[in-house]
């Protein structure tokens, strides 16, 4: 069974601000991690290989410095890992993305299963997998809680559709998204770690694609554009409870009194 | 469209050591006395706009195609049901389409997929549709990803909206991507704000970047312009007891109702109290130091007669469930009152709650971004307040019965 895992570096704090001063965008750190909601989707590809033989195969788009994700996604069991970096990738919304995953994909090789997490903690869409599905032409599933009765034609997934749960057979090759909190992944093997260099990862630009026309990828790709940004809205009538902690309590239990909260 | 143009003139290593302090997301490199923008590049323009003037400019690029905007008419919402029972998302979506379709004097349509929905889609004109287009087979009494993807497919082919709304629920936010880039067109995902232009631009505003800004979206150059919302964003219009506007039945090919997906077996899940429903909330966040510190948060809650929720690192460190949590990734709330407790109020967190009414938060950090958002803001150690505050309420109130 071949199974591809896409994964994402996502940036280790939320804290992204606008400076009220200057205007500028300020991030604390520079510090990145993997994608917590990838780790399901690595664990139960790597359980998935464990049982039914085959190979993992670590896939990320992102700058240089995403190689430490894929690093590490080998470190939790995954066979080996590609980088998909090129300057023509930048500005890329998700259509563009996922079409980028997509070429990818055609490169990486024939596949059975791809897999891959919830949503991203920065860009939190959710909708990439469906896309690149879309564009590989397979069959997907969102929110998948579990993956069972796997055989040479296909699986049975567990789809959460909010009110009610669907099992549902899906043929190979397919892309699934496994929902969060699925399965305990694994740490990292340091004995991994230990064997293997940084050449573990291999890199793949724009010239290794079928289409490398520049113009369908990155921000010329992208149908969206951000038109500008800027900080979220204040609450303008605020009222400021202080006091000593006791005099806030009581403050807050005659406002809530008062608004007939009590 | 506009690209970033670097003009490598301009750069020296002082210019570049400049540039590269002001990107936040790492994307400016200079090696070899040349100026780099990587991948990791999100066009927020800090460079063009802060940087050394004329270091990196914007450059305007023709698009090689360019749509007729004239050719998309209307604004479309998929109506979410389950058996012809409407989700309150499509009502509230259905209101904003009408309130947006003022601008334009376009139509605004629903979208219906289903068996035996000729009766239920009446119940749509009531909440401001115009038309609603039915696809009425046996083979869509369930949903199925590929014939419902098909039939969204052609009533896109046939009535070319111009815009498109679905509903952020695990069915939208499954079928919305795969429909969008059929047609190779532009999604964004959980808009928090929809503003209309003349020109028929639908603006589309959401946290981004992952950090605690505004994004303002537009899809200039193709249609249809797909968004999702998600559930308690907007609100109801009122129903109309006697609404002008029709059902259209639609047809799709055979073929087109065939499915390599097979559903085996459904599986009703147990009625649960959502927190999206709750009116009053009782949020924890960071603030709490130990997981047994919470029973006093629940304590509290218990004696406002209110749901615990909880902020997205409380669920990563395994203190709570993910369905109890506030925010983009986990639940939106439109409470009545809500209480945070040493919450720090992410925007992703404050895209989840910042509907509600009444906002009361306390937290020790007086810079905290949930205090821009509060109506009540207390500074001050939750651990000396909270027990106070629960102490008053055991002796002082009896909780009223509507709230």
């Amino acid at each position: 069974m071949e199974i591809i895992v896409c994964i994402k570096q996502v940036p280790g704090t939320s804290q992204v601000e606008i400076d009220p001063e200057t205007g500028t965008l300020k991030r604390d750190g520079v510090d990145s991690k993997l994608n917590p909601y990838d780790l399901y989707a690595i664990e139960t590809a790597v359980e998935l290989v464990e049982k039914y033989g085959g190979h993992v195969h670590a896939l990320s788009m992102g700058p240089g410095q995403a190689k430490t994700a894929l690093l590490e996604a080998i470190c939790m069991g995954a066979d080996d890992g590609t980088l998909v970096s090129d300057r023509s990738f930048a500005g890329a919304d998700v259509l563009s993305t996922s079409y980028t995953l997509s070429q990818a994909i055609r490169k990486v090789g024939s596949f059975d299963l791809i897999l891959c997490g919830k949503q991203t903690t920065d860009g939190d869409t959710a909708q990439v997998g469906a896309e690149v599905a879309e564009f590989l032409n397979v069959p997907h599933a969102n929110n998948v809680m579990a993956l069972s009765d796997i055989t040479e034609k296909g699986l049975t997934a567990k789809v959460n559709l909010d009110a009610y749960i669907a099992d549902e057979f899906i043929p190979f090759p397919a892309l699934i998204c496994m929902d969060a909190e699925v399965n305990t992944p694994r740490l990292p093997s340091y004995l991994i770690r230990k064997k293997i260099g940084d050449d573990a990862v291999r890199l793949i630009t724009l010239n290794d694609f079928e289409d490398s026309d520049k113009s369908h990828y990155g921000l010329s790709g992208s149908p969206t554009h951000v038109e500008r940004i800027f900080p979220p809205e204040k609450n303008v009538s605020k009222e400021v409870i202080t006091g000593t902690s006791a005099e806030q309590a009581l403050k807050i239990f005659e406002t809530l009194k008062k608004r007939k909260f009590i | 469209m506009e690209i970033l143009k670097i003009n490598q003139d301009k750069i020296n290593e002082e210019t570049a050591r400049e540039l590269i302090s002001l990107c936040p997301f790492g994307a400016i490199s200079y090696d070899n006395n040349k100026l780099d923008i990587s991948a990791a590049c999100r066009m927020c323009k800090m460079c063009v706009r802060k940087g050394p003037e004329g270091a990196v400019t914007l450059q305007e690029v023709a698009d090689a195609v360019s749509v007729d905007k004239n050719e998309w008419r209307g604004i479309a919402v998929f109506v979410e049901h389950r058996n012809g029972e409407i989700h309150n998302v499509t009502k509230e979506l259905l209101g904003k389409a009408k309130e947006l379709a003022k601008v334009t004097g376009h139509p605004v349509y629903a979208l219906m997929i289903g068996s035996e929905i000729a009766e239920p889609a009446k119940e749509l004109l009531r909440y401001g549709a115009d038309k609603v287009f039915i696809y009425d087979d046996p083979a869509f009494a369930e949903y199925l990803l590929e014939p419902y993807a098909n039939a969204f497919e052609d009533f896109i082919h046939k009535i070319k909206p111009s815009s498109i709304m679905v509903g952020a629920t695990n069915i939208g936010r499954s079928l919305a991507p795969r429909v969008a880039a059929r047609f190779r067109t532009g999604l964004t995902a959980d808009c928090t704000k929809l503003e209309m232009k003349e020109n028929t631009d639908l603006v589309q505003i959401r946290p981004a970047f992952g950090g605690n800004i505004m994004a303002q979206i537009v899809t200039t150059n193709h249609r249809p312009q797909f968004c999702t919302v998600r559930y308690k964003i907007f609100e109801q219009a009122a129903p109309a007891d006697n609404p002008d506007g029709e059902v259209v039945p639609m047809t799709l090919a055979p073929e087109k109702l065939a499915s390599r997906i097979q559903s085996l077996a459904i599986e009703e899940k147990p009625k649960e109290i959502d927190i999206s429903e709750a009116s009053v909330i009782v949020a924890v966040g960071r603030g709490f130091k130990n997981p047994a510190d919470i029973s006093m948060a629940k304590e509290l809650a218990d004696l406002l007669g209110a749901q615990l929720a909880c902020t997205r690192p409380m669920v990563e460190g395994g203190w709570f469930g993910p369905k109890k949590q506030i925010g983009l990734s986990g639940r939106t709330v439109n409470a009545k009152l809500i209480i945070t407790l040493g919450v720090s109020g992410s925007v992703q967190f404050a895209a989840g709650m910042r509907n509600s009414e009444c906002i009361l938060a306390v937290n020790s950090d007086p810079e905290a971004p949930i205090f821009d958002i509060a109506h009540y803001a207390v500074v001050g150690d939750l651990y000396e307040i909270v027990p106070e505050l629960i102490r008053h309420c055991r002796k002082g109130g009896s909780l009223p019965n509507e709230i």
